[in-house]
């Protein structure tokens, strides 16, 4: 008979096993999420991503050990970043109606998004990798990822800043624009998509259908942007 | 019931062809872009040249991004060969995070808004 610790040697260095993990934890934090009423607060990635490096670490596992599972779930950020041209495509005629406050807004908002996260955390003392990671923050994370590999920052502190950047801008968004009595959905719906990306735009469509819409092209618009304009700009400052 | 099969296998097959499209032309032309990002635009050029394909598509598509969020947990799970770095400059990336969110909001509202009202007022002074 093999013992339990034989079994556990063998399944730890199986790639079956961190699967099979990953995709447990997300569950667990998808429950949580839908049990807590989408509250942006309960956040499912957040979730699962503390539950399975409480794992790792209790159980002493290398992330490499665990990537060799998880890579296939990876993998597929790049055929969902594809996938987003579905949004995209189906609002082209609401972005044709308000083609040119979107583009200024665009424009100002990712550039706004790169310069003050590089910005603000120069001035606190960051540098090297940490710094260069903030820069794609605001785009959605497969996008990020790619951006973060391009310009040699570290991909998974990227990955994190991505989330708690979802994160804050989710549960911001509206005090902060009923603060400022700002009432334009469209508005309104396109700041938090370009900012926030995906989970700001889950919180945008809670909020109100065209908030969301516009959310979404935002969300599309400064992924593109981004993957253009964070090279350039690391480039010109490093 | 015409049609019970959602096309899943196509649809995979044309993202990652889309995918595999953005990447050579990103290598080959030293674009500064992550491939599956020029992937998107080939897609939504196709759905522009080929209307019907959006049927086909939707189904598949619109369930998996319905589950984008999972696709960040190994990548964010990365987390644990940084944790060092959360102990030192922690507070700095925070602040660093919340401080941009904030501005991001600010400027891309004020903007929109600006100028969405810059044009109207154009657009009423053109029609008097």
């Amino acid at each position: 008979m093999t013992g339990l610790s034989e079994i556990w040697v063998y399944l730890a260095q199986s790639p079956l096993l961190w699967l099979t993990a990953t995709l447990a934890a997300y569950s667990v934090g998808d429950a949580a999420f839908r049990a807590a009423r989408r509250n942006p607060l309960v956040n499912p990635v957040l979730i699962a991503v503390t539950l399975l490096v409480a794992v790792l670490w209790l159980t002493d596992t290398p992330y490499e050990t665990y990537f060799e599972g998880a890579q296939f779930v990876h993998f597929l950020l790049g055929p969902a970043t594809v996938a987003l041209a579905l949004p995209l495509y189906t609002n082209l005629s609401l972005i044709k109606r308000s083609a040119l406050p979107m583009t200024v807004a665009l424009i100002a908002g990712s550039v706004t998004a790169i310069l003050s996260a590089l910005g603000i955390g120069w001035a606190l003392g960051l540098s090297g990798d940490t710094l260069l990671a903030l820069a794609p923050k605001s785009a959605t994370a497969p996008v990020a990822i790619g951006v973060a590999e391009q310009i040699g920052a570290p991909a998974n502190l990227t990955a994190v800043f991505v989330i708690l950047t979802g994160i804050l801008g989710a549960v911001i968004v509206t005090p902060l624009f009923n603060a400022l009595g700002i009432t334009d959905w469209r508005a309104r719906g396109f700041a938090v998509g370009v900012t926030s990306h995906g989970i700001g735009t889950a919180r945008a469509f809670q909020v109100h259908p065209t908030a969301g819409a516009f959310s979404g092209i935002g969300m599309g618009l400064n992924a593109l942007l981004t993957a253009i304009l964070a090279p350039l700009i690391v480039r010109w400052l490093f | 019931m015409a049609q019970t099969s959602i096309p899943m296998i196509q649809s995979f097959t044309l993202l990652l062809a889309c995918q595999l499209i953005g990447e050579i032309t990103v290598k080959s032309a030293g674009l500064p872009l992550p491939g599956p990002v020029l992937g998107m635009l080939v897609l939504v050029l196709l759905l522009a040249l080929l209307p019907r394909l959006e049927q086909v598509v939707r189904p598949t598509l619109t369930g998996f991004l319905g589950h984008l969020s999972l696709l960040f947990v190994p990548a964010g799970v990365g987390i644990i060969g940084h944790l060092g770095r959360f102990g030192s400059d922690g507070p700095a990336m925070v602040l660093a995070l919340v401080g941009s969110t904030a501005l991001t909001l600010v400027v891309t509202v004020f903007t929109f808004i600006g100028v969405s009202r810059l044009v109207q007022d154009r657009g009423e002074r053109a029609s008097e």
